[in-house]
C-alpha cells in the first residue's frame, strides 16, 4: 500500500437463493448472538436476518436488515424469476411500516445488521457459519482511495453516505469498481 | 425466570369457547421432561379410561418439546398426542418444521384442546392475543391450502399453521394434520377434525431463555456442523436414488406380495430423471442443517413434499412406478391422509374385491386400472361415500364391519394399526419385541440405535465400535462384537437393546429432538448426532436442571411405563401384543411367548404386560398404581410377580 492511500474493507454476504432449506438456523443464530448476556436467548423476531419464505410458491429469499424507512413504497413491483411471482417486499431489506421485519418487538426500533461486531473479530459472520447448505457466503474486498486530508476524507465519507443511503451499498460498490477500472 | 420451557400451557375449551393460560406445574419438567412425557401425564389425570375418543372430554394436546426453540440444533418436533378412535390406545404423533418453535417463542410449551365447536373454527395465537376465530369459510379446503388462506387472512406470512384437510374434517381415521410439507400421521387428524378444529395459527415474538447460554451455543454449534457435514444425520433416502431396498424386500399391495428382483439401473435412471426434473428444492426443519424434504411440483398437480419411505407407499400399493406417487401424493395430501396408512386400506378394499368379498355393486363407476381405481378409492373415502364410509375407519374396523372373512384380509395389524408392509423368513427377536410390546404403533418409531443386522466380518464389527459414540453402556459394544447371526444372541441382550431403542425414541418425543439426527440414525452407523452421552449435558445446559444418565434413563422409564399405564387402564392386554402373524414366514410361538415373559420382566411389568406397584412406585408414578388398584387392573397379587424396573444405564 502506497502512503497516503487508505484501503477500507467492505463485508458483503452473498445469498443464493436456489440454495436456502427455510431452515432458519441463521435467524436463530443472529437473535442468540445479540442477546444480552449473549446467547441467552433465542427470538428470531430479533434477528437481523430474516428468511421470507412461502411454501407454496416455493420462495425462500433471506434478507439482511438495511436501513429504516419512514414510508412504505406504493406502487410495488413483482418479479418473475424461474417463472415464480416474488414481490419487491421479498428482496427488501429495509425495517418498513408494511411489515414487521427488523423491528425490535419489545422497543419498536428497527434493527440492522452489524455484521456481528465483535472483540475479537469473528472469523465470519455468524449466520454465514450456520447456513450448512451454503446460501449464505462471506466476501471480505478491500477498497483502496487515495486520500489527501482528513477533512476531505470525512467529506467524502459523507458523501458515500448518502449515495449509499440513496442507492444502497451493492450499487455504489459496483460503480466505484467500475470507475477504478477506468471505464 | 424459565429456562428452555416457557411455563406455560394454554388450554383451550372449544365447546364453551373458553381460552386460559395457565402456569405450568415445574414439578413436571423435572419428572416428565415436556413433549410426550407431560402430555402422558395429562392424560393419565384427566381423560379416564371411560371417556370415548370421540367424546369431548378426549384431549388433543399440541406440545413443543422440551428443547424445541433452544439453539440445540434440530430440535423442532411438534408432539401430538389424544387417544385414538381406531386403537382406543394413546394416540402419538410428530411433526417436524417450524410450528413447536413458533408456540415456544408465543410462549407456550404446549396447546390442551377440550370440547367441541358447534361449527369449523381455527385457533389463533399471536403471544398474549389468543382467538378462536371462525373457520366455516375454509371447509374442504386443502391442508397447503388452508395454512395460505389463513396466513392471507391474518395478513402475516410468518404465521406458522397446522391444519387437516376434508380427511381430518370427514373424521377418516387416516387423517393427518399437516404443516407446510411436515405431517402428523397415526390417527391424530381424526380427533382435531371430531372438536370441528380446521387449524391452529401461531405466531410468536418473544424470547425464549437458556440458563448456560456460552456451553449450550458451543455444544449446538459443534453438533449443528456435525449434522451438517457427515452423513451420520438426515434422511439419506432424500439424495440416495438406489432404492433397492424398500422395492426388493418390502411387500407390495395389501403387504402381500414380495418382488424380490424389481429394482434395476434402467428404472433408477427412469426414476431419477422423474424427481430432478420436477424437484423445486430439498428443504429442512427449524435449525436443522439436513434438508430431508424433496419439493415436487408435479404437473397439474399442487406442489408437495415427501420424506423417506413416504415416496414408495402409493406406487408399491398400487403395483406402479414412482410417476404414480406424485401423480396423487400432492392430492393425498391436501385431503390431509396418512400416506403409509391410506395406500393399504386403498390396496386391501381392491384385494376383497378381487376375492368376491366385496363385488362390482360396492364399487359403482370405478374405473378399470390401477392408477384409476386408487384415485378413486381416494375421493370415496375422504368423502365418506359409500364403501368409502366402511374403509375410512381404518383396515381392522372396516374388515369388521364388512364380515363375510373380511378379518382374513386384515393381515398386517397390530394394535389395529396398519404397519409397515414388511414379510421375512426368519424371526428376529428384537424385531419382535418391538413390534409386539411398541406403544407408538409402528417399528419407525421404537427401532433405532441399535443396527438392524450383524456385520458380516470382526475387523467390520471392530471398525464400527471403535467410532461408536452412542451406546449409553459398554455392553453394546460387546453385544455386537460377538454378534453374528441375527438370530442368534441372547434373551437377555434382546431385552436391553429393545430398550436402549426404546428409551431414545421417548427422550426425543419429550426434547422434540428429531429421529433423523437422534433416535432413528444410529442404527446404521455414521456418527449420529445425539445420545444418551451429550443429550444429559444439553438439556442440563438449556434448562439449568442437572440431569446425567442415570437421571435421564429413568425419566425414560418413567414416561415409558406412565404411556403403559394410560393404555393398560384402556385395556390394553398380553393378547394385543403380537406382530403380524405372517411378518415373519418361521413362526415359534413357544420360544415368543417366552422372551414376552422376559421382556416384561426385565421392564418391571407383570405376565399380563401391566407395570407393577412396585415398578410404578420406584419411578414416582404412585399415583398410577392407586389408581390402577382402584380400578382392579393391578391387584396386591398380580402386581407382585415381577420385580423391579430393568436396572438403569450406566
Ligand atoms: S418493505 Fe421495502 S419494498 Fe416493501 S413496501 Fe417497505 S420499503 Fe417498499
Ligand atoms: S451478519 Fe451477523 S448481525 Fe448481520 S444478519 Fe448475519 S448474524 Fe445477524
Ligand atoms: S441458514 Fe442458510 S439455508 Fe438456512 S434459512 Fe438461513 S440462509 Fe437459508
Ligand atoms: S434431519 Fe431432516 S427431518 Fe430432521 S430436523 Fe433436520 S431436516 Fe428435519
Amino acid at each position: 500500500m502506497r502512503a497516503g492511500n487508505s484501503a477500507k474493507t467492505v463485508k458483503e454476504i452473498r445469498i443464493d437463493i436456489e440454495k436456502c432449506t427455510g431452515c432458519r438456523a441463521c435467524e436463530m443464530a443472529c437473535s442468540a448472538f445479540h442477546a444480552k448476556p449473549r446467547y441467552s436467548s433465542v427470538n428470531p423476531a430479533r434477528s437481523r436476518i430474516r428468511v421470507v419464505t412461502d411454501e407454496i410458491n416455493d420462495e425462500y429469499v433471506p434478507v439482511r436488515a438495511g436501513n429504516h424507512t419512514r414510508t412504505e413504497c406504493d406502487g410495488r413491483h413483482f418479479y418473475q424469476l424461474n417463472g415464480k411471482q416474488y414481490g419487491e417486499c421479498s428482496f427488501c431489506r429495509a425495517a418498513c411500516p408494511s411489515r414487521d421485519f427488523f423491528i425490535e418487538p419489545d422497543s419498536g426500533l428497527p434493527l440492522k445488521c452489524d455484521m456481528c461486531e465483535d472483540e475479537p473479530p469473528l472469523a465470519e459472520p455468524l449466520c454465514v457459519t450456520v447456513c450448512q447448505p451454503g446460501c449464505l457466503t462471506y466476501e471480505e474486498r478491500r477498497l483502496e482511495a487515495e486520500i489527501n486530508e482528513p477533512e476531505e476524507r470525512e467529506a467524502m465519507e459523507n458523501g458515500l453516505q448518502s449515495l449509499v443511503n440513496q442507492h444502497g451499498i451493492e450499487a455504489v460498490i459496483d460503480n466505484l469498481k467500475r470507475l477504478s477500472k477506468g471505464q | 425466570m424459565k429456562y428452555a420451557e416457557t411455563g406455560f400451557s394454554l388450554e383451550i375449551d372449544l365447546s364453551l369457547g373458553r381460552i386460559e393460560k395457565v402456569e405450568a406445574d415445574p414439578r413436571d419438567t423435572a419428572l416428565y421432561l415436556g413433549g410426550q412425557g407431560i402430555a402422558a401425564k395429562i392424560l393419565f389425570e384427566r381423560v379416564p379410561p371411560e371417556v370415548d375418543p370421540f367424546s369431548p372430554d378426549n384431549l388433543l394436546i399440541f406440545s413443543a418439546g422440551l428443547l424445541v426453540g433452544t439453539a440445540a440444533p434440530s430440535a423442532n418436533r411438534t408432539v401430538v398426542n389424544t387417544l385414538s378412535p381406531q386403537t382406543n390406545l394413546m394416540s402419538h404423533s410428530l411433526f417436524g418444521g417450524f410450528f413447536g418453535p413458533e408456540l415456544k417463542f408465543a410462549g407456550y410449551d404446549r396447546i390442551i384442546i377440550r370440547g367441541k365447536a358447534p361449527d369449523l373454527v381455527y385457533l389463533y395465537i399471536h403471544n398474549d392475543q389468543v382467538e378462536i376465530r371462525d373457520a366455516t369459510h375454509l371447509r374442504g379446503k386443502g391442508t397447503t391450502e388452508t395454512q395460505d388462506l389463513v396466513k392471507q387472512e391474518l395478513k402475516d406470512q410468518r404465521v406458522q399453521v397446522a391444519a387437516i384437510g376434508l380427511a381430518g374434517e370427514n373424521r377418516v381415521y387416516m387423517a393427518s394434520i399437516d404443516h407446510n410439507h411436515a405431517s402428523a400421521s397415526r390417527g391424530v387428524g381424526v380427533i382435531m377434525g371430531d372438536k370441528r378444529l380446521k387449524a391452529i395459527a401461531v405466531r410468536g415474538t418473544r424470547d425464549l431463555n437458556v440458563a448456560r447460554p456460552a456451553e449450550l451455543f458451543e455444544l449446538a454449534q459443534a453438533l449443528h456442523k456435525k449434522i451438517g457435514e457427515g452423513d451420520g444425520n438426515g434422511d439419506w433416502m432424500a439424495v440416495d436414488e438406489d432404492d433397492s431396498f424398500h422395492h426388493n424386500h418390502f411387500a407390495w399391495g395389501n403387504a402381500r406380495t414380495r418382488r424380490k428382483h424389481f429394482w434395476s439401473d434402467e428404472l433408477q435412471q427412469r426414476w431419477t430423471k422423474w424427481k430432478y426434473d420436477h424437484m423445486d428444492r430439498q428443504t429442512g426443519c427449524f435449525n436443522c442443517a439436513k434438508k430431508c424434504r424433496n419439493v415436487i411440483n408435479w404437473p397439474g398437480r399442487p406442489r408437495f413434499g415427501y420424506k423417506c419411505f413416504g415416496k414408495d407407499t402409493y406406487h408399491m400399493a398400487a403395483f406402479l412406478e414412482l410417476d404414480f406417487t406424485y401423480e396423487i401424493l400432492g392430492v393425498a395430501q391436501e385431503y390431509g391422509l396418512d400416506s403409509y396408512s391410506t395406500p393399504q386400506v386403498i390396496a386391501f378394499a381392491l384385494e376383497l374385491l378381487e376375492a368376491g368379498i366385496l363385488t362390482d355393486k360396492d364399487f359403482p363407476e370405478m374405473p378399470a386400472d390401477s392408477r384409476g381405481r386408487f384415485f378413486y378409492l381416494l375421493e370415496k373415502i375422504v368423502r365418506r361415500e359409500g364403501i368409502g364410509d366402511i374403509l375410512a375407519d381404518s383396515v381392522s374396523h372396516a374388515a369388521k364391519r364388512i364380515g363375510k372373512g373380511a378379518e382374513a384380509f386384515d393381515h398386517n395389524t397390530t394394535k389395529k394399526f396398519e404397519q409397515l408392509p414388511i414379510k421375512l423368513g426368519k424371526l428376529n427377536p428384537a424385531y419382535f419385541l418391538m413390534i409386539a410390546t411398541g406403544e407408538k404403533m409402528s417399528i419407525t418409531q421404537i427401532e433405532g440405535s441399535f443396527p438392524q443386522d450383524p456385520l458380516p466380518t470382526q475387523e467390520e464389527r471392530e471398525a464400527f465400535v471403535s467410532k461408536w459414540e452412542a451406546p449409553p453402556d459398554e455392553k453394546f459394544k460387546k453385544y455386537f462384537l460377538d454378534w453374528k447371526k441375527r438370530d442368534d444372541i441372547s434373551d437377555e441382550a434382546t431385552c436391553e437393546i429393545v430398550d436402549w431403542n426404546e428409551a431414545m425414541h421417548y427422550i426425543d418425543d419429550s426434547t422434540g429432538l428429531c429421529g433423523f439426527v437422534s433416535s432413528f440414525r444410529g442404527q446404521f452407523g455414521g456418527g449420529v448426532a445425539y445420545h444418551m452421552n451429550n443429550i444429559p449435558q444439553m438439556i442440563s445446559h438449556a434448562t439449568g436442571m442437572e440431569v446425567d444418565k442415570d437421571r435421564l434413563w429413568k425419566t425414560f422409564q418413567r414416561i415409558r411405563t406412565l404411556v403403559r399405564a394410560v393404555n393398560v387402564r384402556r385395556g390394553l392386554r398380553r393378547k394385543d401384543e403380537r406382530p403380524p402373524e405372517d411378518h415373519w414366514a418361521v413362526r415359534d410361538e413357544r420360544y415368543e411367548q417366552e422372551l414376552l415373559s422376559k421382556y416384561y420382566a426385565f421392564k418391571g411389568w407383570n405376565s399380563e404386560g401391566i407395570p407393577t406397584r412396585q415398578t410404578l412406585e420406584a419411578l414416582d408414578l404412585g399415583y398410577a398404581a392407586d389408581d390402577l388398584e382402584r380400578r382392579a387392573i393391578l391387584t396386591a397379587a398380580a402386581g407382585g410377580v415381577a420385580g423391579e424396573p430393568a436396572a438403569t444405564a450406566k
